[in-house]
């Protein structure tokens, strides 16, 4: 097994930490895992990116051009990187606030109204857990306990407490996805 | 089996430096290696081991503190960015030339100048060929990995108080900021003071004993005849470490029939062009010096009489390449392909690079 996922989009969607938190679920289930950040001035102007591997053997390179997954959380990305999707590939992405809606037929695409459940929820800062979620039901390629204990490893244990919260957050974005486009 | 923390190679630098036993950091922030001193500054390890953390007010006194510390027979390190290294040569020097062991940490990014805070090897001249002035070397290793930024703190430090000379791991913006599973090795406590005196007495000031003169740091020698005796015992030091202490990696080259050259971040990137290539039929293998100084000339020249010819690739305008085309001396083709600026190659890019590098 190899994954290779860029999450893109603006600075507090929780993008980064959604990539550290499946980094550490893949060392949980014995993984190798790489997570190479944007840090750039590009980050510092609002966006945001990551690129996660997950593989069972040793990873070669942590920069790619082409990833099996792309997980598209704002417009700018949504042109950045659509096409960077490997023909075959999965795209998952929040409509809200997208203009112009992937148009590849050679890719499955997933849309999660991440925005929206997340205030139905209550609490904004589910988001991220929401859109992993439907990542994880198209991909389940990490266990939801593993994910428990990547989570635990991610979240300083003040926090703690929030687990149960996020763990929520996962079941709905599981729930949620629609697949608009399948392969 | 020990616990594997995800962290990013720059805080792999820090906790490889409780962990190895170090007494000081001395350091300024810049991007893209602050993570260094802010885990330094969140461990606290003045707390647990003892080691001293402190933010200088710049890189030029950071660097003249680790001169103050390494002349007591400490095991001091500062870390920065290009930039900031750059303000550090004068003092590199003086360390080199009072041969004083110490660690320097470069994670680079672009330049010239205040460039831009992405990845880059554009300081391999800087850092390989000296950087300050006068004849000096340091020991340079390039790590390619958070496991090897966590590993090489503890080796820089052994080389560097074997050789009593400056090593420096040069890192750049991918290493430093990528996160990798690290495997925790068992900590190695601070040397006492007995320990010091022991290791380092015959030079270091640790103050003076009834049965020995006092010990004098100094890179000061106004009598030529005796400042080339220094010189002389300069390059005789050169010499042992290029004999002794070479470090490389090779990836799928028992066939191979063309070669990459390559370290640090680029290394790995080109781990990936060499599957793409064998899945497309190419007899390609990879090269990683590790240490940077000292160069992998030995294995360099017998890859010359076995492959066809060499591509090396590097985040700048093609700098360690003219070390690789000292060694073939003709006999093969040695391509180059960079990127530079910050600007980070696919794997891709570099197999389209490679194809029309054999052409």
């Amino acid at each position: 097994m190899k994954e290779e996922i860029i999450i893109a989009g603006f600075g507090g969607q929780g993008v980064l930490s959604m990539g550290k938190i499946l980094a550490y679920s893949g060392i949980m289930q014995d993984k190798e895992v790489t997570w190479m950040p944007s840090y750039g001035p590009e980050m510092r102007g609002g966006t945001a990116n990551v690129t996660v591997i997950i593989s069972d053997n040793k990873i070669s390179s942590p920069v790619l051009a082409k990833f099996d997954t792309a997980i598209i959380l704002n417009q700018q990305s949504m042109d950045k990187f659509e096409h960077a999707v490997k023909s075959g590939g999965l795209l998952i992405y929040d409509p809200n606030g997208i203009t112009r809606h992937p148009a590849r037929r050679d890719i499955t695409v997933c849309a999660i109204e991440a925005a929206d459940e997340s205030a139905k929820l209550g609490n904004a800062k589910t988001y991220n857990m929401i859109v992993m979620g439907a990542f994880l039901k198209m991909k389940p390629i990490l266990s939801m306990e593993n994910i428990i204990k990547g989570l635990k490893k991610s979240i300083p244990e003040r926090n703690h407490h929030l687990i149960n919260a996020n763990e929520q957050a996962i079941g709905t974005g599981m729930d949620k996805v629609k697949i608009l486009n399948k392969i | 089996m020990s616990e594997k923390i995800l962290m990013k190679g720059n805080e792999a630098i820090a906790y490889g430096a409780i962990r190895c036993g170090c007494d000081g950091y001395f350091g300024y922030p810049i991007t893209p290696q602050s993570e260094i001193m802010e885990t330094l500054m969140e461990l606290q390890p003045w707390e647990s081991t003892g080691m001293v953390v402190l933010q200088a007010e710049s890189e030029t006194a950071s660097i003249n503190m680790l001169y103050g510390g390494a002349a007591t027979g400490k095991k001091v390190m500062t870390s920065s960015s290009s930039p900031g290294i750059s303000l550090m040569c004068e003092g590199l020097s003086y360390l080199a030339g009072a041969e004083l062991p110490c660690l320097v940490v470069n994670v680079m990014r672009g330049g010239p100048g205040l460039g831009t805070i992405q990845p880059s090897q554009a300081d391999y001249f800087q850092c390989v060929k000296g950087g300050g002035h006068g004849d000096y070397r340091m020991i340079v290793l390039a790590p390619a990995s958070v496991q090897e930024m966590y590993d090489f703190v503890d080796k820089a430090f052994s080389l560097a108080f074997k050789y009593r000379i400056p090593a420096m791991i040069l890192a750049d913006g991918v290493i430093g900021q990528m996160m990798e599973k690290v495997e925790l090795r068992a900590p190695k406590p601070r040397r006492s003071e007995e320990q010091i005196e022991r290791e380092c007495g015959s030079w270091a000031t640790t103050g003076k004993k009834p049965d020995r003169e006092r010990n004098v740091i100094t890179s000061l020698a106004l009598d030529a005849p005796v400042q080339e005796q220094f010189n002389i015992k300069l390059i005789n030091k050169h010499k042992a470490i290029e004999e002794n202490e070479v470090l490389y990696s090779t990836y799928m080259t028992d066939d191979a029939e063309y070669l990459i050259i390559a370290y640090g971040s680029m290394s790995r990137i080109a781990e990936a062009v060499i599957d793409m290539a064998r899945s497309e039929g190419y007899k390609l293998g990879l090269l990683r010096p590790i240490t940077l100084f000292p160069f992998p000339k030995k294995a360099i020249d017998a890859f010359t009489d076995r492959v066809k010819s060499i591509l090396t690739i590097e985040l700048n305008a093609g700098q360690m390449v003219e070390d690789v085309r000292l060694v073939v001396n003709g006999r093969i083709p040695v391509n180059f392909y960079g990127r530079y600026g910050g600007m980070v190659p696919s794997p891709d890019e570099i197999l389209t690079e490679f194809k029309k590098s054999i052409k």
